[in-house]
């Protein structure tokens, strides 16, 4: 198995932040705040947090060549059970199946998980730096979005070239590339993962409103979700009901669906079924972590900040 | 229109009371009990546009408490407060884009970038237009000397220089009203002169209002006209600093120079002896008193000079402080 997510380097939680409601009003000087401009505000964090993000660029690089090394037991591991089982097929996936499809939630994994970022959200409640977001005219959600993206840019892009390298190396284990229809949904599917993973993440983090101490939480969850995303495993592999009810739920999205529609296992109809079921999920964390942090938010400041 | 209006504030922590040991941690997990802290009683000013006020009192006062309920981080249990017209704790964005809080003991820039790098982003945040904001910024790095140094990655300054740009980045968007949150705090005197002087001169070119807390009373003579004293979350003062000693200093200091060269015995007769120095002693005189006990001295020794002074501030402050908590604790 790959470890999980946790060589990214986690974010610094020494941020600023938005507002998704800018609101104007008729008291004094306005400035303007047009959707463009809001749009443009968030821009530029995302932007500036770029610039912050490459200055650590020498650790993502050894980060991601590290991450790898796992790999290669994996690899042993899996040839010695389907040897051991002598059959050719586990649950529908070949050996370089197998294979193909734990390389590929790498890249899944590289856009849905979000280290640091439940927990840096419970830190700032914790420590109080949270304020800057109630001070400045920003929203912290739509702040930690951009600088996230930014994050997951600068993180892409310095890992490119390893990646790059390892497919190469095991491009024996897969045919070649999809057709561009199923490259597309690939893609959008990455998206909406990052979009899953984020939101979901956020909302566990505003949990820290209501207890202090997260930390073990958020290793239940981490751990739990790298099994139940289908990181470790094909989600088929799992005995019936469980792998229907695992593909259900949001979690897949974060690793095991961009993997299969790759492979080309899901497609037609009921890859377009699943997009859109994505697609809702995403509005649901994103509902949930907004709601959360309003309620989280009023709460704080009852208590006194 | 005032800037700032409270108006009865008052804000009641109810603070989680833990039992001592492993058996109360326990019982803590089923039966809480909380004992309700006033932080803040019916407090009520009002401060002008352009005054420069200090918030002073004892740690636990309720400062803190205050100018978090003005800035709209936390609800007051009762009360009602305008400031800039708006009410704090709605959080609306036209009011967050014209006050700015700086606490001394948080900082808000990006610990590993160069200042600069920060700026822009509260130019983001603030929609700041770009010439103004390169106005503004030219003009605040030059007042604080810092100039060459927004460049540099912020964990490579000093304390002081941090302070300062953590000023900066708060006044980039021009507030109307500048809370401040102890901002000297853990700084040597040099620096904490220059912010004194930053703030001052800054005051003095934009008129902007200023609210401050600070344990230096330095900080405050430099730069208060007027002060609020509160102490257990009640608001005992407000008025000029002067005025702090002529309402609760209840005794003065008199400074005698004898003629002959020594100072007579038994001088403590007429009051408490708080310094001796060669032929001239310092006397502490009840107010009332003063000019009757001068007389009888006066009349029986030569004396070549004399003054009467009001005790040091620091000390009358410190006395104000001690009676608040001891009528607190009776009550």
């Amino acid at each position: 198995m790959t470890l999980p997510d946790t060589l990214e380097p986690a974010s610094q939680g020494l941020q600023p932040t938005t507002d998704f409601e800018a609101k104007t009003d008729a008291l004094g000087p306005e400035r303007a705040t047009s959707p463009l401009s809001t749009i443009r505000k968030y821009y530029k964090i995302f932007r500036a947090s770029l610039v912050e993000r490459m200055a650590y660029r020498g650790d993502f690089f050894f980060g991601t060549i590290l991450r790898f090394l796992p790999m290669i037991t994996t690899i042993l591991l899996w040839r010695a059970i389907y040897e051991g089982s002598g059959q050719q097929s586990l649950a529908g996936f070949s050996y370089r199946e197998m294979i193909a499809y734990l390389l590929l939630t790498n890249i899944s994994r590289m856009f849905s998980s979000m280290p640091g970022l439940a927990g840096g959200i419970a830190r700032e409640i914790r420590e109080g730096t949270l304020k800057r977001y109630m001070i400045q005219p920003v929203d912290m959600i739509g702040y930690l979005l951009c600088y996230r993206i930014a994050h997951k840019v600068a993180y892409i892009v310095t890992s490119f070239i390893p990646y790059a390298l390892l497919f190469y190396v095991c491009r024996g284990f897969f045919d070649g590339l999809p057709d561009a229809p199923t490259m597309a949904a690939f893609f959008l599917s990455l998206i909406l993962g990052f979009l899953i993973g984020f939101f979901f993440e956020a909302s566990v983090g505003t949990v820290g409103f209501w207890f202090l101490e997260v930390t073990s939480l958020l290793y239940i969850v981490m751990t739990l979700n790298f099994f139940i995303s289908g990181h470790m495993l094909p989600l088929d592999l799992l005995p019936e009901p469980w792998g229907s009810i695992l593909k259900f739920l949001p979690f897949q999205y974060m690793a095991y669906f961009p993997a299969v529609i790759f492979l080309g296992k899901i497609k037609g109809a009921a890859l377009a079924y699943y997009l859109i079921a994505e697609v809702f999920w995403v509005v649901f964390f994103l509902v949930l972590s907004r709601t959360l942090y309003r309620f989280g938010l009023r709460r704080y400041s009852a208590f006194g900040g | 229109m005032a800037i700032i209006e409270a108006d009865g504030l008052s804000k009641t922590y109810r603070v989680f009371q833990k039992k001592e040991g492993v058996l109360g941690s326990l019982q803590g997990l089923f039966r809480r009990e909380y004992k309700e802290v006033k932080a803040v009683d019916q407090v009520s000013f009002k401060i002008e546009p352009g005054e420069m006020v200090a918030f002073l009192g004892p740690n636990g006062a309720g400062k803190t408490t205050t100018l978090k309920m003005l800035s709209g981080l936390v609800y007051p249990s009762s009360g009602t407060a305008k400031v800039l017209g708006f009410t704090p704790w709605e959080r609306r964005d036209a009011f967050r884009r014209r006050f700015a809080l700086v606490m001394g003991q948080k900082n808000q820039l990006w610990w590993d970038l160069p200042a600069a790098d920060s700026f822009q982003l509260h130019r983001e945040i603030y929609s700041i237009p770009p010439a103004e904001f390169k106005a503004t910024l030219d003009d605040l790095t030059e007042l604080l000397g810092v100039t060459k140094l927004t460049r540099q990655a912020v964990r490579e300054l000093s304390l002081g220089e941090r302070m300062k740009m953590e000023l900066i980045a708060a006044l980039l968007h021009q507030p109307q009203l500048l809370l401040l949150d102890e901002p000297t705090i853990g700084l040597d005197v040099v620096a904490q002169v220059a912010i004194q002087k930053c703030l001052r001169d800054y005051h003095a070119r934009r008129g902007v209002t200023m609210l401050l807390t600070s344990h230096y009373m330095r900080d405050i003579e430099a730069l208060c006209n007027r002060v609020l004293v509160i102490t257990h979350g009640t608001l005992v003062y407000d008025g000029p600093l002067s005025g702090i000693t002529a309402k609760f200093g209840q005794s003065k200091v008199v400074r005698l120079q004898f003629a002959d060269g020594t100072i007579p015995e038994h001088l403590e007769r007429f009051g408490e002896v708080t310094q001796r120095d060669g032929a001239s002693a310092d006397l502490k005189i009840e107010r009332s008193k003063v000019a009757e006990v001068l007389g009888t001295i006066l009349d029986q020794h030569e004396v070549a000079d004399v003054s009467v002074q009001d005790p040091p501030l620091e000390q009358v402050i410190a006395r104000v402080f001690e009676e608040g908590r001891k009528s607190h604790d009776a009550a």
